[in-house]
């Protein structure tokens, strides 16, 4: 092993460089981090305020944000091929249209259609417990 | 160590366009690739596929979570109360944190600082164990107070008293009985039941008087379309309902706030974190072989693409829990 008095922050030095690839430094590491904690901080933060329907978007939106962090700079995709980060952005979108898609007909539906405890269900508390409220919830009901 | 100590002086200039016919001199070189660069290049590209169908794989999983959120939303909003915020948003910053040091091994990897490496690795590991430690105690208790899928989450949990309730409304139960007793009946009377489906849809078939939303006949079982039920009326009080969950600290079969088909919620928890699991549990097999071969000295500047492809399947981990924590955990 060669010996490099380089700080760890500034590794210019021929030998402390990466063969191939992106070297990143460790002060963007340990920012994505703080980054990352401190946002895991914000969405359990806002699991308790009431904001309405806007709770859900908003806790997808930090989720977002933190991928997009781990992406770009634990997973060096800032700095990566083009077509690499074509791999996983098309990836996404592709599960975004599987969601956007199937929500789409999930909503032609109405959701009513089971309004009663599943026969498999029924028959466990009708034998086991006869008396616990859900027990009496009977009504249209799905097969499982 | 004495073949790589040979060529750490050449300059990655050098090795970089080695394209004019003869062999490598970097023994980490494959002879079926040109140059190092090629040989990096595709191997990250088949790594970034794989993680490619990694995400199609779980977005399968986050479609099928859509729909039964979209259809049932107060069962989401109640059972949301039975997961602990503080043991998931503590595995969220276990599993960040061992992120981090994956990421700083893959730094020290491609600087050539061996020991600076493992000790991340060994970090790394511990963050991974750590994570399905604390995983198993969610699960374990869960599982004693019957929070599980099918028709076991309706079993009587008996000898099962609530002793306290966590701050944010957890339940947290004292199970005297040995709950895998009866979760093997529930197994058991499932399988009945599932082998005498007609018999037990009889009285279901019962009909139901029309509205006037449709004038089709209604149908016991089908399509919204023909529900006999008020759709329009179902999903206002469903809303409702989801906007005021009321915590209980009974156990849920006793608490006459729970939602039908609440074991749904349990069913795909378990489906996603399960499968989430699973992969913490290749990735401490992965993080085990990399410090055994970074032992052995096989990783330096020239050569470190296993850890950094180990490391962006670690990532991967890390960012579908950053998505499973707040759709489970944090339901206001």
């Amino acid at each position: 092993m060669s010996a490099s008095h380089a700080s760890d922050d500034h590794a210019n030095h021929g030998d402390e460089q990466p063969l191939v690839g992106h070297l990143v430094p460790m002060s963007v590491l340990i920012w994505t981090a703080i980054a990352l904690l401190f946002l895991t901080v914000v969405t359990v933060a806002a699991r308790y305020v009431d904001l309405g329907q806007f709770n859900v978007p908003l806790a997808l939106g930090i989720a977002v944000l933190k991928a997009t962090l781990v992406a770009l700079f634990f997973m060096h995709l800032r700095w990566d091929k083009p077509f690499n980060q074509l791999v996983f952005v098309a990836c996404i979108a592709f599960v975004v249209l599987l969601i956007a898609l199937t929500v789409l007909d999930t909503g032609q539906y109405a959701p009513t259609v089971f309004d009663g405890n599943p026969a498999t269900v029924q028959t466990t508390l009708d034998e086991y417990a006869p008396d616990a409220p859900i027990a009496q919830k009977t009504g249209i009901t799905s097969p499982n | 160590m004495t073949a790589i100590d040979a060529n750490t002086n050449k300059t990655p200039d050098k090795v970089d366009h080695h394209l004019d016919g003869h062999e490598s001199e970097n023994p980490f070189q494959a002879h079926h690739f040109d140059t190092p660069q090629q040989q990096y290049e595709s191997a990250k590209l088949g790594m970034w596929l794989f993680l490619g169908t990694e995400i199609l794989f779980f977005g399968a999983l986050f479609a099928m979570y859509t729909i039964l959120r979209a259809n049932d939303p107060e069962v989401f909003s109640y059972a949301s109360q039975y997961l602990n915020t503080i043991l998931g948003g503590l595995n969220t910053a276990v599993l960040i944190v061992s992120s981090l040091t994956m990421a700083a091994a893959v730094h020290f990897a491609q600087r050539s600082k061996k020991m600076l490496m493992l000790i991340c690795l060994w970090l790394t590991l511990f963050g991974a164990i750590g994570f399905l430690v604390i995983k198993y105690f969610e699960y374990e208790h869960k599982i004693h107070v019957n929070l599980t899928w099918g028709p076991g989450f309706y079993m009587p949990v008996d000898g099962a008293e609530a002793v306290m309730v966590g701050d944010d409304g957890t339940v947290l139960s004292v199970v005297q009985e040995d709950a895998l007793a009866v979760s093997e009946e529930a197994g058991k009377l499932a399988a009945e039941a599932e082998e005498s489906l007609p018999d037990i849809l009889q009285p279901l078939l019962a009909p139901t008087p029309p509205t006037d939303a449709s004038s089709i006949e209604p149908a016991a079982i089908g399509p919204g379309g023909l529900s006999a039920v008020d759709p329009e009326a179902k999903i206002a009080a469903d809303r409702a309902a989801a906007a005021h969950v009321e915590h209980s600290d009974k156990p849920h079969l006793e608490d006459e706030k729970l939602p039908v088909n609440t074991h749904r919620f349990f069913a795909i928890y378990y489906a996603m974190t399960g499968l989430h699991g699973i992969h913490v549990v290749v990735g401490i097999v992965m993080i085990i072989w990399l410090i055994v071969r970074g032992m052995k000295g096989h990783f330096d500047r020239r050569h470190y693409a296993p850890v950094d492809l180990g490391g962006l399947y670690w990532h991967i981990v890390d960012l579908v829990w950053i998505f499973l924590f707040p759709l489970f955990y944090l339901i206001h």
